[in-house]
Parts: structure tokens; sequence; C-alpha cells
């Protein structure tokens, strides 16, 4: 394991790009536990200062600090992701697996249920929700309900697999030996789908983040907790583009971007090494 | 012979199948918007009345006690769930969605009426001109992945695919309206513009409509770009394909008629989904750059506290999604001879 993981620093410049930025989320999350400021209140330091030594990212209008409002910021945002992500990811699991496996009546029902809900969009919902639960809105409430929807197109990549698993020797001998059905998908069968719930875990945090900024953005999520969106939120509410405090916006968005791009980059990196098809592709077209 | 059977054929059982996930998905749909307002431990519409009232929004009282009544007896308690369920959908098959809050007594759906082609005029040409690319491109880039500029392509996608379509809309608004001024902040047209079929309208409305296309594009152009690129070079590796260059068949037939054509299929459900996305596709876009469709509207209703409106945009999406993936999928067969002749 560790010298895989040195191989693919020397080897992949994406992997190298990510794990920088792996590294920077987890300096700002752990950052964020020794603040000197708390991050519920404003005015606390000199307003809309530009980025300087002593204020790393700069100050806004409301009087805080915006580095150390990043690291609550990034903290609450990938919480929220990761919850978003592993919910999701259990109801795809179940759902992909006993699907694919058991075929008939009841994959049929569940792939029209599925179906549908690839299809729903869940912004709109989403912002009935919010907007009407606004104040009783938590974000574990939000990270739920974004998963009741994250699930459905994941759960169709792990049926497609569990269908191909269904029919190798395995699988019969498990079954001839006597295994239920539960055995089998979660002892024979889980293991195979591990690399897809590896890969679109990323890209299902990064969805409920970008989720949770529209959200914040349209004013809708609890806006005293600061997450990147709340940040935004608060910069279009004090027009800072407009008055000149344009690293109040910026701020955000580079980091948005470093974080967002990064984590991307190491799914990708880490899908090429997981998946042979890729590498024997490269093997074969050269 | 014997005459071949319609109700068997392969076409007709896809099509019964694609009918009947539309219906699922609208019955879906409108069930939640039905129960998520039943969720509220509170009367919904009381407490957006009194959200309003302690607000201090100017409403007219009038509008208020129609607002109730309407309101009550879409969204309300009144009856058993099952007559409330049922005057729901009443409603919604009449196509009245109640009168808007904020604006009233303008009724939510005209108010979508005339929200809705800035948005679909916005989101149709970025969305077709972005998937034209982007497929272009990575349909060479899968074909020719040793190509110099198929690399920073690549790069250059794998980067901005990510990056959700605001922060882009973000990015391009300080470069291009504060750092190097050349476009207009916000607004769809100069002031002063008369709304009409003119060349100044059409001109100006290009002009404001230029960034936050552009934006919109970008971020899209990436993921066909990539989605593309892997689908053509599994394509390429099929036996099908190698037989093909074996048999010598010339190349630009075989990347046209044997490769695209393949795995264009994907794309086009995919083109579909996009499409649906209308109303959540821009709507930050919308309200970051100011153009007047539904993304503002609904950014206006959530300020207002227009509860109806808010929950015609809703409905209104629902549909908008499932009718334009069921038109995609009607029109599948087109691409895909294999469910026309089974």
């Amino acid at each position: 394991m560790k010298s895989i993981f040195v191989d693919m620093l020397k080897n992949s410049r994406p992997f190298r790009f990510g794990v920088s930025a792996a590294l920077f989320l987890t300096i700002m999350i752990i950052l964020s536990f020794f603040s000197p400021y708390p991050p519920n209140e404003s005015f606390l330091v000199m307003d809309d200062a530009p980025p300087s030594f002593q204020h790393l990212f700069g100050t806004n209008s409301r009087g805080q600090d915006l580095f150390w409002q990043m690291t609550f910021a990034l903290r609450n945002s990938f919480l929220f992701g990761v919850i978003t992500a592993v919910i999701s990811r259990v109801i795809s699991l179940v759902v992909g697996l006993y699907s694919g496996y058991k075929q008939g009546v009841m994959d049929r029902v569940l792939m029209a249920i599925n179906d549908s809900f690839v299809i729903m969009p869940v912004l709109p919902i989403l912002i009935l929700l919010n907007f009407l639960l606004k104040e009783k809105m938590n974000w574990f409430i939000m990270a739920a309900v974004l998963s009741l929807f994250g699930w459905a197109f994941d759960a169709r990549l792990i049926r497609s697999k569990a269908m191909s698993l269904r029919f190798q020797l395995f699988t019969d001998t498990a079954v001839f030996s006597g295994f239920g059905t539960r055995k089998i998908i979660f002892r024979e069968h889980f293991p195979y789908v591990l690399p897809i719930v590896f890969s679109t875990t990323i890209n299902n945090m990064l969805w409920a983040i970008g989720m949770e900024v529209t959200l914040a953005i349209l004013g809708l999520t609890n806006v005293n907790d600061p997450t990147i969106g709340v940040t935004i939120f608060w910069a279009n509410q004090h027009q800072a583009l407009i008055s000149g405090v344009w690293w109040w916006i910026a701020i955000p968005v580079i980091v948005t971007v470093y974080v967002f791009t990064g984590l991307y980059m190491l799914s990708i990196s880490i899908n090429k090494y997981i998946d042979p098809r890729t590498r024997l592709q490269r093997k074969g077209r050269n | 012979m014997k005459k071949k059977n319609i109700f068997k054929s392969p076409f007709f059982k896809y099509l019964v199948q694609r009918l009947g996930q539309f219906l699922l998905v609208v019955f879906v749909g409108i069930t939640v918007t039905f129960i998520v307002p039943r969720l509220s431990p509170t009367n919904p519409v009381e407490q957006k009345i009194n959200q309003m009232m302690v607000s201090g929004a100017n409403i007219h009282p009038e509008a208020l006690e129609s607002f109730r009544s309407a309101m009550t007896e879409m969204y309300g308690l009144e009856g058993t769930v099952w007559d409330q369920y049922r005057a729901f959908w009443g409603r919604f098959l009449r196509g009245d969605l109640g009168p808007s809050l904020s604006s009233y007594p303008v009724p939510v759906i005209d108010l979508i009426k005339k929200a809705l082609p800035w948005t679909i005029g916005l989101m149709l040409t970025t969305t077709l001109i972005s998937w034209f690319i982007g497929n272009l491109l990575g349909g060479l880039a899968g074909y020719f992945p040793e190509k110099r500029w198929v690399k920073w392509a690549e790069l250059g996608a794998t980067c901005i695919r990510p990056i959700p379509y605001y922060i882009t809309a973000f990015i391009l608004l300080i470069i291009f309206c504060f750092i190097i001024p050349v476009f207009p902040t916000s607004g769809a047209y100069a002031r002063g513009v008369i709304e009409g079929f003119n060349l100044k309208f059409i001109g100006s409305v290009l002009y404001h409509t230029f960034l936050p296309a552009l934006s919109l594009i970008l971020v899209g152009l990436g993921g066909w770009l990539l989605g593309m690129r892997s689908l053509v070079s599994n394509i390429v590796a099929d036996d099908f394909v190698l037989y093909a260059e074996a048999g010598g068949i010339d190349q630009n037939t075989i990347m046209k008629k044997y490769v695209i054509r393949n795995a264009l299929l994907p794309q086009i459900t995919g083109l579909g989904m996009s499409l649906g996305a209308v109303f959540s596709g821009a709507l930050i876009t919308e309200i970051v750059f100011g153009i007047p469709g539904l993304g503002q509207l609904t950014y206006r209703a959530v300020i207002s506290f227009d509860y109806s409106l808010i929950m015609g945009v809703s409905i209104f999406s629902i549909m908008g999604v499932s009718v334009s993936v069921l038109i995609v999928d009607l029109l599948y067969p087109l691409f895909d001879p294999r469910i026309r002749l089974g």
C-alpha cells in the first residue's frame, strides 16, 4: 500500500495535485479547532482589510477574518458532503446489489423507482423544503434529503456489475453451499463493487457541497453557520464586488476551485489505478 | 405471410415502457410536492403569512385573504388527506397554480410564462453548443489519443469539469466586469432599449448574455468532452472496429459510421437529461448576471416569501424535466435502429 502511494506520487501529476488539495483540506479542518475567533460572531477584527500577513485572506465587511472563516466553512461543507455521500452510498449499494442479484419483479419495480429518481430534479424540491422548514432545518436533515436523491444513478452502476457477478461460478458455489441472499450480496458481491463505490463517493460529495452552496446563495440555509456557500451569500448581500472587497468573493472561489479540482483529480487518478481496463488500454494503444 | 402484430413489436414495448416511466415520474414528483408542505410541523400557509407580517412585507389585505383561501384549498389541511390530494391534482391538471402573492393578483403561471423564454433561450443555446463542441472534441480525442492538442484539451476539461457552474460565473464576472471591464455586470439588455424583435434589442441581449452563456458553455464542455472521449476509446478497442480496420475500410468511415454513431447514443440520453435541467441549470447564473429568467423569479420568490410562486416553479420544473426526457426517449429510436427493428 505504501509503495503504491509513493509510486503514484512519483508518476501521476493529477495524483500529486489531488493529494496536495486533500492535505490543504485536512490542515484547514484541523486548524478550525484552533481558531482564535468564534465562527458565528461578527465585528471581531477591522473590516474590509485586504489580504496581508496579519489577515492571510483579508477580512470582510462583517469584521470577520476570512482565513479562519474559511477553516470553519471547509469543515462544515466537507462534513456535509461526507454525510450525504455515506448515506446515499448505503442506499445505492443495497438497491443495486439486491436488484442485480435477484432480478425478476423486484428488480423491475426497484429500477422503475430508480429511474424516476434519476430524472427528478432535486433542486426545486430542496428549495421548497428549505423554504418551509428553514428554522427547523439543520444540515443533517438536508444531507439526508440530498442522499435520497443522490443514490439513483450509482445504484444503476452497481446493479450492472452485480448482474455480471450473478453468473460467475463462485456465486453458484455460494448458493449450493447454502448461503442466503444477504450473505451472498454482502460477503461475495460487495468486495467487487467497492471500486465503484469509491469512485462515486468523491463525485457525490462534490455534488452535495455544490447543492449546499446553491441553496446558501439563495439564503435558504442557516446563514449563521459558515460554509462555502454561506460565505458567498454574505459577500453577495454586502455587494462585495461593487464595493471593492473583491477578495471576499475571490477567496471562497479560489478555495472551491482548488479543493474541487483536487478531489476530482484524486478520484480519477485512483480510478485509473483501480480499473485495469484503463491501464490495458494505455498499453494497447501506444 | 403473416402480418406482424404491432402490439408485440419491440418498438411498441419500448414506447409503453417509456410512457409508463414518464407517468411514474410525474406522479412521484407531484406527490412529493404534495407531501413536503405537510411535513412541516405547523400549518405552512399560516406560518408563511406570519413570516410576511413579521418581515413587514407590504401586502394588500385583499391579497392576503385570497391567498389564504387559495392556499388552504390547494395545500391546506381541509378535508381528509385523500380529498386534499385529489383537489391538488385537479388544480395541477387545470394548470391553475394560484395567484402570486408578491405580485397579486397575477397568476403564478403568467409570471413563469414571462420568465421562461429567457431561461430557455439561455439554457437551450448553451447546452446545444457545449454538447456539439464537447462531443466533437471528445470524439476526436478518443480516436486520436496521441495528438498533442488532445492532451491539452483533456487537461483543460478535467480541470474545469468539477468546478460548479456558478463558480465559473463568478470567475468570469470578476475578470471581465471588474478587472478588465468589457462586459456589463448585470441585466439581460441595456437600459432604455425597448423589448421587441429588432436588431438593437437582439444585439443588446447578445452582448449582455455573452458572459453567462460563456460560463455555462465552459462548464458543460468539459463533461461532454470527457464522457465522449472515454466512450470512444472503449469502442475503438472493440472487435468490430478492429475487423473493419483489418478489412481496409477507410478511417473516416470507421470513425463516422462505426465509432461515433455508437458512442453518441448515451450522449443523446444525457442531452435529454441536461435539457430537462432548464430550471436548475442556470439558477445562480441568472441571479449573478441579473437575467430575468426562472432562476431570478425563484430568487425573488424566496426573498418575498412568495410561497405559491415557489410551489409553482417547483411543479413546473418537475414537469419540464420529465417532458423533455420523454421527448428524447421518443426520438431515440431514430438514432438507434436496434429499438426500431428489435
